[in-house]
């Protein structure tokens, strides 16, 4: 501690309690903290990277676990709160991992107007869980079924079975 | 040697044209197979393309099984792409290049016109061309419309220092995709419109905010930025991808996105033109104003200015979706009307049944009755009408459509997707839905009616952003012109 001694009194004795305990971060399984730090490292030169930072860990890890965030709030000096709080902002950015394909049912007023909200309603039974979007940008040939990514246009119940067979 | 074109558009890749290109490649090795961007006629998607000496041979809507007869010359064909009533009667300005060339290939760009308007721009001073934009009259094509060449002009005259360029790519309204087409089908464009505005107001540093849930669109214009690296003279372009948050396309709920941080509201004053992202004085456009502004620049501010209607210049990129039988782009001069877009290009609805409303302008636009089909596609024209044009998505409904369920939705999506900064907009939303289902199930009715005027009122004049501010645009409507459906409902 390079720090000068201060007058205080009980400000030393904090200070050792505070060295003392391990930080929130220290005590987090390295099977989550190694790749929470190496999506930092990825992301270190980008100007406010705690978006790109979560994808990465998205992508890594199928989810953003709470673990995480303690690692992220001491990489990024933030508070823990601030971390959770634009973690739980964004619905891309899931609490657990999500199995089997990931299922997303455009339910906006284009998809709507072509049957969405039957086949939105049909679709759990066929594969589980199911997401709803707000358009896939496929407007025109709706409804539209994104699977992993990719988007399928004038989607039926049957076809959709098809398609996840 | 033959050239078959197949889009890569994920319109197109959506109904088999991957499939369909594996199944060129496999009927004859020999063929040249290029993934072209899609020349935006929807309906036809996977639009096949076969090079002959008249021109490119169109087939629509093709599966591998008619790849065979395709080739052999047997298969029925809609004639020469170019030549296609639906697309040689547009006025394709900022579409211009669309579905032709090879969205990658900088060869098919400069070949076509690519790199005119940077090329003029470096040869003019900064004020020239935020002059030139400006008289093209050229409104933000994101929605509110507001004059480019302003906007640009304020952050110009900000003192020097670091200043960003952010190209709002975060399309979220529902019967939108035009921007998803430019940055999969044409994405050197928006670099380009982007390297100029850069250049204009003298920003080093840029950024294009794509919403996730356009992979092909990221993928695509992460390559092209690779590819256009020597145009860029030290603008530094960066492309960053939303997480799911339809508020996210608010400019300065981006913003604070780009920044890490939440994606809530800002409150305007101070405007991002004087302190945008990281507090820097920002411009901040859609893909469609940064992609129209080469254009622009190469073909100088009167040639667009000619174009359109009033204070509505240039030409629109509409875009027909919903249940409507020849969904797709069409690009011309502001002041067609509503019916000659829908009943017209769009030939009534998919399902043959008569078209009952339309939703002009994403899901904060309202819903406008075929009674007033004869509307001007114009900015004032649509606003006296109660209604916006926004970014010219307009969504077909036929008559099956139940409009009070319209009106329900329009609450039920901002409930779910409000920041929830503004009270108007986080309660106001969540008590909506509630008021029409106290409507819908006879329960006071006027007296619920009355209370949702009200709530309508409070939200529009109360909320912080559009999309609290808006969301009463197509209830209103609703109520408006469909009130019929506003009556009780046996349960």
């Amino acid at each position: 501690m390079s720090e000068p001694p201060t007058s205080e009194p009980d400000r030393p004795r904090r200070k050792r309690r505070e060295a003392a305990a391990p930080s929130p971060a220290s005590l987090v399984d390295p099977a989550i903290a190694a790749p929470v730090r190496a999506a930092v490292a990825a992301c270190r030169e980008q100007r406010g990277n705690l978006i790109p930072i979560l994808h990465e860990i998205q992508r890594t890890l199928g989810h953003v676990p709470e673990d995480a965030v303690p690692v992220l709030a001491e990489e990024l000096n933030l508070s823990r709160a601030e971390v959770h709080g634009v973690i739980t902002f964004y619905h891309d950015f899931k609490p657990s991992p999500v199995l089997g394909p990931k299922v997303q049912v455009c339910r906006a007023e284009a998809c709507q107007a072509v049957g969405a909200e039957e086949l939105f309603a049909a679709a759990p039974g066929l594969c589980g869980t199911v997401e709803q979007v707000f358009c896939l940008g496929n407007c025109a040939l709706g409804p539209s079924v994104a699977i992993d990514g990719r988007v399928y246009g004038r989607m039926t119940a049957s076809r959709l079975r098809e398609v996840l067979a | 040697m033959t050239t078959v074109y197949v889009p890569r558009d994920s319109a197109a890749r959506s109904v088999g044209a991957d499939e369909v290109a594996a199944a060129f490649a496999e009927a004859d090795p020999s063929l040249t197979i290029v993934r072209n961007g899609s020349r935006g006629m929807l309906w036809l998607e996977p639009l096949v393309e076969i090079s002959s000496s008249e021109g490119r041979i169109g087939y629509g809507s093709v599966t591998p099984a008619d790849v065979p007869g395709i080739l052999a010359g047997t298969a029925e064909s809609i004639g020469v792409v170019d030549e296609h009533p639906w697309l040689a009667s547009q006025q394709r300005v900022t579409f211009a290049r669309m579905g032709r060339t090879d969205p990658l290939s900088v060869d098919d760009y400069l070949a076509n016109g690519g790199m005119a308007g940077l090329r003029r721009a470096r040869t003019m001073t900064r004020a020239e061309v935020v002059a030139e934009v400006t008289e093209s009259g050229l409104r933000g094509r994101g929605g509110a419309g507001f004059p480019a060449g302003i906007k640009w002009k304020t952050v110009m005259d900000c003192p020097d220092g670091l200043k960003f360029v952010c190209c709002n790519a975060d399309e979220g309204d529902s019967g939108t995709y035009a921007d998803r087409m430019v940055l999969e089908g044409d994405p050197f464009m928006l670099i380009e419109g982007m390297a100029i505005a850069a250049y204009a107001v003298g920003a080093t540093e840029g950024y294009i905010y794509i919403r996730s849930e356009y992979p092909d669109g990221i993928a695509t214009m992460r390559e092209a930025i690779k590819r256009a690296e020597p145009w860029l003279d030290g603008f530094n372009l960066e492309t960053r991808v939303g997480a799911g948050a339809y508020i996210c396309g608010e400019e300065t709920s981006m913003l604070e996105s780009l920044e890490g941080k939440r994606g809530m509201v800002r409150a305007k004053p101070p405007i991002p033109a004087f302190e945008g992202l990281f507090g820097k004085p920002t411009v901040i456009n859609n893909v469609l104003t940064l992609a129209t502004v080469p254009t622009i620049l190469a073909g100088g501010a009167d040639a667009y200015q000619s174009l359109g209607v009033e204070r509505s210049r240039g030409t629109q990129v509409f875009q027909l979706g919903g249940n409507v039988a020849r969904g797709g782009i069409v690009e011309t001069a502001f002041g067609i009307t509503l019916g000659e877009l829908v009943e017209g290009y769009g030939g009534g609805t998919r399902t043959g049944r008569p078209v009952r409303a339309v939703q002009v302008g994403g899901p904060l636009g309202a819903y406008v009755p075929t009674s007033q089909f004869d509307l001007p596609m114009d900015y004032e024209a649509f606003a006296k009408a109660n209604a916006m044009v926004g970014h010219g998505g307009i969504v077909v409904f036929d008559e099956s459509v139940d409009m009070a369920a319209q009106a329900r939705f329009a609450f039920e999506f901002c409930a779910a997707e409000s920041c929830g900064k503004c009270t108007p907009c986080r309660v106001g939303a969540v008590r909506g839905v509630e008021v029409i289902d106290r409507i819908r199930t006879g329960v006071d009715r006027d007296e619920n009616l009355a209370v949702l005027e009200d709530l309508c009122e409070l939200m529009t004049d109360g909320s912080l952003c559009a999309m609290g501010g808006l969301t009463p645009m197509p209830v209103r409507s609703a109520i408006n012109h469909f009130s019929e459906d506003f009556e009780a409902r046996q349960p």
